[in-house]
């Protein structure tokens, strides 16, 4: 079997995807990115490869993708994020479509028209408000792991508004928030909310709105914030956080 | 000139410190005292420098700080040159003139250019109290015409942007204005321009492009990033894309120059620039320019501590796309605070915007 390889090496986690040579999903899996970015994609590439039993000399091509794709030595090709998101989100959906991608470090919004041909796009200001940082930070201060942030904010009655961009003014907003009583789930919806807030400054989110990233995937509670403030629904791929890396997947088996 | 003063301008010396890399070094000094890490970076890099006593100027032979006899200014680009010049006037307790222009202009009229033309005028008086010689008109008018002179061969190397390929870009404008911002009115900068012409119409005859291979043209609006000069050139050509033109480097084209109406054809040239004008005229400026240069995009630098230069904060980027469907990305830095510029975003966004003009 003709695997092709997409490795998203993302600020926060390194994601890879082995599709076939139909475009299947074959295998997927995700670390860490650390401080060594070469190192821990192999190191990925290598434990999908192992997890699902395939061979690393079937994988004919690699495209790299995300922040530290230029480490990736194994990669033949590679591909902004911005262009494997919108591959990625067009396997799946057809356009004209807004994409919403939720990283760790930074948020994008791209413009698909009915052909898939990529409009335009942007990026978050250089700022962690409205990104995946934004709400490591806060669970920090909230002293909540990361991974229970989705389930406490199902939990909220009420919803504390969190009005600064800062992060850093966000935390001393909290902080007043405790003071008053604040149910911890109530601010951590709150900071659900701050997150959909922040990105819906960034654009007007037309049309068809499909979410993808870190974010979404392990925080489903954050899509019927934006059904909410939308007034209308919007699409999520399987398994969102995996988007970029799947598109790389698939420029690679395109570029072969 | 024309009064017999030697001028001295700190923006150069501005740029100087950003396209040196020590800018983020200094700025920091001058925040301490209290000019925000928000007002001008050429402002603070400037000032940082002359409280730090540090400058690329000090390797030339015989440099001594430029002790002022007067500071003039003119605010037509940003009022923090007031500021910028006050701050001199307030160490070395020496007079400050300056022409306050008027801004936001849509169409220039003659109450505008009365405004400046007559600030400019009022000035002569009390500078010539301070050389103590009269104002030699025949110098000045000379003076004007010169500038002018050099302001048309500027125009004329920038125009030849306009060939595919670009013999020459952005980054390489950056540096050859030199001589069109601190020597207008003097025959060396002419003899430089012709020299470079030359070569530029060699280019365009043998078909020479300044990036190889070009398949990418883009219109740079705002201010370069002056401490990433080599790092965005190096790039962008690696990714067979020509920066063709710039309002940045446009600015010192001053077409209403009149030596026979010297004081009155100043006060036009300095109302009627880019950056005193409305958005509305600025988009059909930029308009032209797209069709000109044959421009695939337009990158808008949005840097944080010069709003004067960073035209997307109003939407004009939507705006245009809307009207002439050519594509834009923003890209968030500064002119010389490198604080307030990220790499790795910056490079990301320019690679994504080829990749986007390349599917088109």
């Amino acid at each position: 079997m003709t695997l092709y390889c997409g490795v998203d090496v993302g600020a926060a986690a390194t994601k890879v995807v082995l599709i076939d040579a139909a475009g299947e999903l074959r295998a997927h899996g995700v670390e860490r990115t650390g401080p060594d970015t070469a190192r821990v994609a192999a190191e990925t590439r290598d434990a999908v490869l192992a997890a699902s039993d395939l061979a690393r000399h079937a994988i004919a091509r690699t495209c790299a993708t995300g922040f530290g794709r230029n480490e990736v030595a194994f990669a033949e090709v590679t591909r902004t994020e911005i262009s494997c998101h919108s591959r990625g989100c067009l396997h799946h959906f057809p356009g004209p479509m807004t994409i919403v991608d939720i990283g760790g470090q930074d948020n994008k919004i791209i413009k698909l028209d009915e052909r898939g041909k990529r409009v335009g796009f942007k990026l978050n200001r250089k700022c962690a408000a409205g990104t995946g940082a934004f709400l490591e930070e806060i669970a920090a201060i909230l002293d909540v792991e990361l991974g229970e942030m989705d389930r406490l904010a199902g939990e909220a009655t009420d919803v504390v508004r969190l009005g600064s961009f800062c992060t850093v003014f966000a935390k001393t907003e909290i902080l007043t928030n405790f003071r008053r009583g604040d149910r911890v789930a109530d601010i951590v919806a709150g900071a659900f909310e701050s997150v959909v807030r922040r990105i819906v400054e960034m654009d007007p989110l037309a049309g068809n709105v499909v979410l993808t990233g870190g974010v979404v995937g392990h925080n489903p509670y954050i899509v019927g914030i934006f059904e909410r403030v939308l007034s209308r629904s919007v699409q999520v791929p399987p398994q969102p956080q995996f988007t970029g890396a799947l598109g790389a997947a698939l420029v690679a088996r395109e570029s072969a | 000139m024309a009064c017999g003063f030697r001028v001295f301008f700190p923006e150069n010396h501005g740029a100087m410190l950003g396209a040196t890399r020590r800018a983020t070094d200094l700025i920091p000094a001058a925040n301490a005292i209290g000019y925000s890490p928000e007002v001008c970076s050429y402002l603070t890099s400037d000032v940082g420098a002359f409280l730090k006593n540090e400058t690329p100027m000090a390797k030339m032979p015989g440099y001594t700080f430029p002790k002022p006899d007067v500071l003039v200014y003119n605010t037509n680009q940003c009022r923090d040159v007031q500021e910028w010049m006050a701050f001199y006037q307030r160490r070395f307790g020496v007079p400050m003139l300056g022409v306050n222009t008027p801004s936001g202009l849509h169409e220039v009229t003659d109450v505008h250019v009365d405004a400046a033309s007559r600030q400019i005028e009022a000035m002569v008086e009390p500078l010539a109290a301070i050389t103590g010689r009269k104002l030699d008109y025949d110098r000045f008018k000379e003076t004007v015409r010169l500038s002018r002179a050099l302001s048309e061969k500027w125009k004329t190397v920038l125009e030849t942007g306009a060939a595919v390929p670009t013999p020459i870009n952005f980054f390489d404008s950056t540096i050859h204005m030199g001589p069109a911002v601190v020597l207008r009115g003097d025959t060396r900068a002419i003899e430089y321009y012709d020299l470079l012409l030359a070569e530029l119409h060699d280019c365009i005859a043998r078909g020479v492009g300044s990036v190889a291979e070009e398949n990418t043209r883009l219109y740079w609006e705002g201010m370069p990033i002056w401490g990433k000069l080599r790092e965005h050139s190096e790039f962008l050509a690696k990714q067979r894309t020509s920066v063709v033109a710039s309002t940045y480097c446009n600015s010192w084209i001053f077409d209403a120059f009149d030596p026979e109406d010297p004081f009155r054809s100043m006060g036009r040239a300095y109302t009627e620039i880019f950056i005193a004008r409305s958005e509305e005229w600025k988009q059909a400026y930029l308009e032209r320019m797209i069709a000109e240069y044959k421009v695939d995009g337009i990158l808008y630098h949005d840097a944080k501590t010069c709003p004067s230069n960073s035209n997307n904060r109003y939407g004009l980027p939507e705006r245009l796309q809307e009207k002439t469907g050519i594509p834009y990305i923003v890209i968030s830095g500064d002119l010389n605070d490198l604080r307030c510029y990220s790499e790795e975003q910056t490079k990301t966004n320019m690679e994504a915007f080829i990749e986007q003009l390349a599917e088109s």
